[in-house]
């Protein structure tokens, strides 16, 4: 008589709602916050008008830090000079619309988008040729070193800095927004300022084209998998600086392109503007989890939500919202929203 | 002598004597340089030694960057000027609000240490930089607590002001504020010394370990996180103090002063051109920092006004443009002498 195999029966346990949704929470941390906003604030319409403000920053957050997230995650280089950028992006963009002012000033929404338009063109070129000369001769030596690559940065930023109140001279320069562009529409009761819906515009457009790139694209292929693993692609034949240099200086462009659009929306420059946003960019794609465009979006978008429905609610938060919206999050989630696996 | 450096002798002849030349001039500054724009700098000089060396002591040993700094600095400054007004004049509350200083800037630093190190070392130095301009902004606003942006001025004991007049030793004049220096020197040298101590204690060695190979000190069984915590506290614990010595220096604190980004900028190249990881290298770079700082300006403004009829140049060698070149000189000397002055004199590569 031999004895029967103890019954084995394995059970299977089924994920449960919970945990198939993780993954997904952070996707609708957005949606949440808007709801969230809509019964925190009491009248339906101040809650649209700061709603789409609080968008139209996010989306020019996003533009700006997507360049350094990815930059980060490809090559492992911590940029604290992006800042610069932007400045130098606000600068040329408010140089050219100036000096198309019969562009600008003509009631014609044609022109004035043309000139917008060339400005923001303008304005990624010189960012993009700062950014190629900013990684051959500042980064580059550095590859490797944290510490060295803050400091060296960080040096770089004091540099182009200066280098702005030099060209431009000390003061700030107020730059109207063209005819056409100015004040809001109303809808549903709510003034919505046209130029936010147009940043709320191109941001979106921004994020897709990022997104179409790196997803469908050959060069996105090698960029995502260089973030993954760069000396796995290396190995497989592709030079993985050259595509990190052409990371660089897209990132720089579009730091660029969000100056410019900063400017307009501030309707004020100043050398050190970069530097003050870069404090917002900072907190964006640590809470969206460094390398990740994803994660970068959603950051972006909370902080810009956060921040204006903050300075709505209790003015003197404002200040602190974000720095306790970035603590909030790095308790949930400590490496960020959307964390970015990589292979070593 | 050799128990005083806790064992860590400059080795090196010049170095030593540079050494000595320094702390000999800071200690009879009143009676070698009279004169109040000299005590003025040396006195400088004395403070932000100390406050350089306490950030060497996370940058240059813990190889950790932070750019809140300057914040601990004016916490212990802001301690000790937000006691007075409250408690008014005295030895007492001096003391009460250094120590106040000290304690908040300690609980801060473990707050933010704990939340960005344990994560990744990369974090602290942008969750510092964003804390660091927040309190900024929010110093110069909250004017019923902190002044705003015209900072406070400072009543301390009359003893140590001008006012007091001591009589005359070797025909310089003694006064309150011949005191207020000595009470400077002496607490900067004492605080020098004590993280000189720490250093080159077993903590120091296993922070340097750290630095260098992060992974492995955990593998040999060193909690990393446990232990750049408590340097991040450490530093910023002399840093508030070296803030409370400068606030009872000036009689003053004002946001520009202690908490602007620009003194945080200055303290990153006393560390670099001194010498990353030695305590002498705050020594030796806060004075050569300090003393070119006045020196250079002249030295640009003669430069400009001596290239006026050229294009450009005249723009770039403007006074009001010296923290370009500091860039560069920065940027520079990180390159080609990372490990500054004295790891030069030292013959460290």
């Amino acid at each position: 008589m031999s004895e029967s195999a103890p019954t084995h029966a394995p059970k299977m346990a089924t994920l449960s709602l919970s945990d198939r949704l993780k993954p997904w929470l952070p996707l609708l941390l957005v949606p949440a916050l808007i709801v969230l906003g809509y019964f925190a604030i009491d009248s339906t319409s101040s809650w649209l008008t700061l709603t789409v403000s609080g968008l139209a920053m996010g989306m020019m957050i996003f533009v700006i830090a997507s360049g350094m997230t990815l930059v980060f995650g490809l090559m492992d280089v911590i940029n604290f000079g992006h800042g610069a950028f932007i400045s130098f992006g606000a600068f040329v963009g408010t140089s050219v619309l100036l000096a198309l002012g019969t562009m600008t000033g003509a009631p014609s929404l044609m022109l004035n988008l043309l000139a917008i338009a060339a400005a923001v063109l303008a304005a990624m070129i010189v960012t993009g040729v700062m950014g190629l000369a900013f990684e051959r001769v500042i980064v580059r030596p550095v590859y490797g070193s944290h510490l060295k690559q803050i400091l060296v940065t960080m040096g770089g930023l004091i540099v182009a800095e200066q280098l702005i109140y030099v060209i431009w001279g000390g003061h700030e320069i107020v730059i109207a927004r063209p005819e056409t562009l100015k004040g809001a529409i109303t809808f549903a009761g709510a003034a919505l300022e046209k130029y936010r819906l147009l940043a709320v515009g191109v941001g979106l457009v921004v994020f897709l084209a990022l997104r179409a790139v790196m997803r469908r694209t050959k060069i996105g292929l090698i960029v995502r998998a260089g973030v993954e693993n760069p000396e796995m692609v290396q190995a497989l034949g592709y030079n993985i600086t050259r595509v990190f240099v052409g990371v660089f200086i897209a990132g720089s462009a579009l730091a660029g392109l969000g100056g410019v659009m900063w400017a307009l929306y501030q309707e004020i420059i100043t050398a050190h503007m970069g530097n003050e946003i870069m404090i917002l960019v900072f907190i964006v794609v640590i809470i969206g989890g460094l390398g990740s465009v994803e994660g970068c979006f959603i950051g972006a978008l909370t902080v810009g939500l956060v921040q204006n429905y903050a300075a709505f609610l209790e003015p003197k938060l404002a200040l602190i919202s974000n720095i306790a919206l970035m603590v909030a999050i790095l308790m949930w989630r400590p490496m960020g929203m959307v964390p970015v696996i990589k292979a070593k | 002598m050799n128990r005083l450096l806790s064992g860590d002798t400059p080795k090196s002849i010049v170095l030593s004597v540079l050494l000595a030349v320094i702390v000999i001039a800071l200690a009879f500054a009143p009676f070698l340089f009279p004169g109040s724009r000299s005590l003025e700098t040396a006195a400088r000089i004395c403070i932000f030694i100390v406050l350089v060396a306490s950030y060497d002591l996370l940058l240059g040993y813990g190889g950790i960057v932070s750019f809140a700094h300057t914040m601990f600095f004016g916490i212990g400054a802001y301690g000790v000027a937000i006691t007075i007004d409250r408690l008014g004049t005295g030895y007492g509350a001096l003391a009460l609000g250094a120590l106040i200083g000290l304690a908040v800037s300690g609980v801060i630093a473990l707050l933010i240490a704990l939340l960005s190190l344990r994560v990744r070392a990369i974090f602290f130095a942008m969750i510092t930089l964003a804390i660091a301009s927040a309190v900024a902004v929010l110093v110069s606003q909250l004017s019923g607590f902190t002044g705003g942006e015209d900072g406070m001025n400072i009543r301390i004991p009359r003893e140590l002001t001008p006012a007091n007049r001591l009589g005359e030793v070797f025909g310089t004049r003694i006064t309150g504020k011949t005191l207020n220096y000595y009470l400077v020197f002496g607490g900067s040298l004492f605080l020098f010394l004590v993280m000189l101590r720490i250093v080159n204690s077993p903590f120091g060695r296993v922070l340097q370990s750290i630095r260098e190979n992060a992974f492995r000190a955990e593998a040999i069984g060193y909690r990393v996180v446990y232990y750049r915590a408590l340097a991040t506290c450490l530093s910023a614990m002399v840093a508030a103090l070296a803030g409370s010595l400068f606030a009872i220096w000036l009689r003053y604190v004002g946001p520009a002063t202690t908490l602007g980004m620009e003194i945080m900028l200055d303290i990153l190249l006393m560390v670099v051109i001194g010498g990353m990881g030695t305590m002498y290298g705050a020594v030796v770079g806060t004075a050569i920092f300090v003393l070119a700082q006045n020196y250079l300006k002249e030295l640009m403004g003669g430069l400009s006004e001596a290239t006026a009829s050229l294009p450009v140049l005249p723009e770039l060698l403007s006074p009001d443009r010296w923290l370009l070149w500091l860039g560069v000189l920065f940027i520079l000397s990180v390159y080609f002498f990372p490990t500054g002055i004295v790891g030069r004199l030292r013959g460290t590569r």
